[in-house]
């Protein structure tokens, strides 16, 4: 469903990710990995238009979104989580959902002044749909409240309704458990395992290993902005570079 | 000696003021808000809607209703060419080149209305009848009336919008959140459009209702636009409610200082409260 074809991001001359090519297969769960500073981000905001890849193609369903600005890859269906969580602070928890299914609004500002009943009755189904995500999340209780004043793991899975609302064609993760106790952990764990099964296409980040091995059925390891390895988690659990990305080198510690 | 009446009357004019006031710092919120800049073509607009009422009752001999309509519609349309054709080419995100090519596109705004309307003042009539109300003891201009009235229905129409359209929300969020509002497909061209939109309405509006009061000219806008960016920064600049109160603030005391020291000192006494209140709340009454 994505493929990356050499995407490579340079800051200054500094190369983050060089030559960069996988393919993220329809209705799988691919997890990045690699050691801090191995470009994963970069290459989540390179997917999402929220920084530029110096070159390479970035295709969603055979169609090249390399160059396209983040509200339109968005709305080809693109949703996406944060590390550090990029919520509206001002706007209540229900709002935060609503601005999640923009991309279905045709919010033409001659239509919004004009007030057609189907649009006030569109406007009633996106509205039902995110309150059914707020239950999703188990945030149905909090819906009024300015996101704000939320825990940490709410906010947390604030973000994931927010991405997951408008069903999106791929959905990316940056990090979802980062900062998570066990309980909130086995929480999104299991939301996960429920999108999977639902048959959404997931690109997920993360340092939790238990995690990534349990879920995904690809992994792709990043170290130092290149791909060391893709493949199955038992396989990529084997692989002497990873081990090595990882570990260091047997031979110098020896 | 100074009666209870008379407090009434510098109180109804303070409020009258303020309520222009307002309008025009809640255009300067608007927009700063969705881009962060302080749009200074905001003093244009108010001009603006002036002179197109003017135009739109003697040359198109148009009622006031429909006059009024045409004119807060009309400076909403050359807003947003300000922005798509003055502002968007500029293909800049930074705050300082904006800011700087809105004082470019004011001046030219101001030389162009120099150009059609030339620069001798001109008098627009008010909405309805000269005779003042008496209330409380006071003489109440019908104007004043209009102004207070139209203030409020502008409130509660940019509140419904906001709070109650998918647009609105839109643009809360991109105020909220910039990169946010781009991950969830919010495109920030048609908001920043929008904002200019409804800039140039509140300003137009603001134009349309205290010319009759003042006189009318190309610059009318330029005093009173920098008094509701004033008002903006008493109230917190971006804040809504604080748009609203810091206007009303500053009409009140401006009228007050007026009527019980001297005209001479309104400026004065104004703006030493808003020197004072931002030494001490530097982000404004109702600032975030």
């Amino acid at each position: 469903m994505l493929h990356l074809d050499g995407v490579s991001k340079q800051f200054g001359g500094l190369p983050a990710l060089s030559e960069v090519s996988f393919s993220v297969p329809r209705g799988q769960l691919t997890a990045l990995i690699g050691p801090n500073g191995a470009g994963k981000s970069t290459l989540i905001n390179c997917i999402t238009g929220v920084l530029q890849p110096t070159s390479g193609a970035v295709r969603l369903e055979g169609e090249e979104i390399t160059s396209l600005p983040s509200h339109a890859i968005a709305r080809c269906g693109v949703a996406r989580t944060f590390q550090n969580l990029k919520l509206f602070e001002r706007l209540t928890v229900l709002d935060n959902v609503l601005t999640g299914l923009t991309v279905e609004g045709g919010n033409s500002m001659m239509m919004a002044m004009l007030r057609l009943p189907y649009l006030r009755h569109r406007e009633r189904r996106l509205k039902l749909r995110a309150l059914e995500a707020l239950d999703h999340f188990g945030l149905s209780d909090k819906a009024q409240w300015p996101a704000s004043v939320m825990a940490y793991g709410d906010k947390k899975r604030l973000e994931l309704a927010r991405a997951t609302v408008s069903q999106p064609q791929l959905l990316l993760l940056d990090e979802p458990v980062a900062g998570l106790n066990a309980t909130e952990t086995e929480a999104v764990a299991c939301q996960l395992r429920r999108l999977r099964r639902a048959g959404q296409t997931l690109l997920l980040v993360e340092h939790d290993m238990e995690l990534v091995m349990k879920l995904a059925d690809q992994v792709v390891v990043l170290d130092s902005g290149c791909v060391i390895a893709c493949g199955t988690p038992d396989e990529v659990q084997c692989n002497p570079r990873v081990l090595e990305a990882y570990l260091g080198r047997m031979d110098a510690t020896a | 000696m100074y009666t209870t009446s008379d407090f009434f009357q510098f109180v109804v004019a303070g409020i009258t003021t303020g309520a222009i006031y307002a309008l025009i710092a809640l255009g300067f919120s608007v927009v700063h808000n969705t881009m962060g800049i302080v749009n200074f073509v905001q003093v244009d607009f108010v001009s603006l809607g002036g002179m197109l009422m003017f135009s739109a009752l003697l040359a198109l001999g148009l009622p006031m209703i429909p006059g009024l309509l045409l004119a807060v519609a009309g400076v909403a349309m050359l807003a947003m060419l300000v922005e798509r054709f003055g502002l968007r080419p500029s293909r800049s995100d930074n705050e300082l080149v904006l800011i700087f090519l809105t004082i470019g596109l004011s001046i030219i705004i101001r030389g162009a209305m120099k150009l059609i309307w030339g620069t001798n003042r001109m008098a627009l009539p008010p909405l309805s009848g000269n005779q003042p109300i008496h209330i409380f003891g006071a003489a109440v201009l019908p104007q004043a009336l209009w102004i207070m009235a139209l203030t409020l229905l502008a409130i509660v129409v940019l509140s419904w919008f906001f709070y109650r359209t998918p647009l609105g929300l839109a643009m809360r969020a991109v105020a909220s959140n910039p990169t946010a509002a781009a991950v969830v497909g919010i495109a920030a061209g048609r908001i920043r459009l929008t904002s200019y939109a409804i800039a140039g309405a509140l300003g137009g509006l603001a134009g349309v209702l205290v010319t009759p009061i003042t006189t009318l000219s190309y610059d009318v806008g330029v005093l009173l636009g920098l008094k509701g960016f004033a008002a903006a920064i008493l109230g917190g600049f971006g804040s809504f409610p604080g748009a609203i109160l810091g206007g009303v603030i500053l009409g009140l005391l401006e009228s007050l200082s007026a009527g019980y020291l001297s005209s001479g000192y309104k400026d004065v006494v104004a703006f030493i409260v808003l020197l004072l209140v931002l030494f001490v709340r530097p982000k404004g009454l109702l600032g975030k």
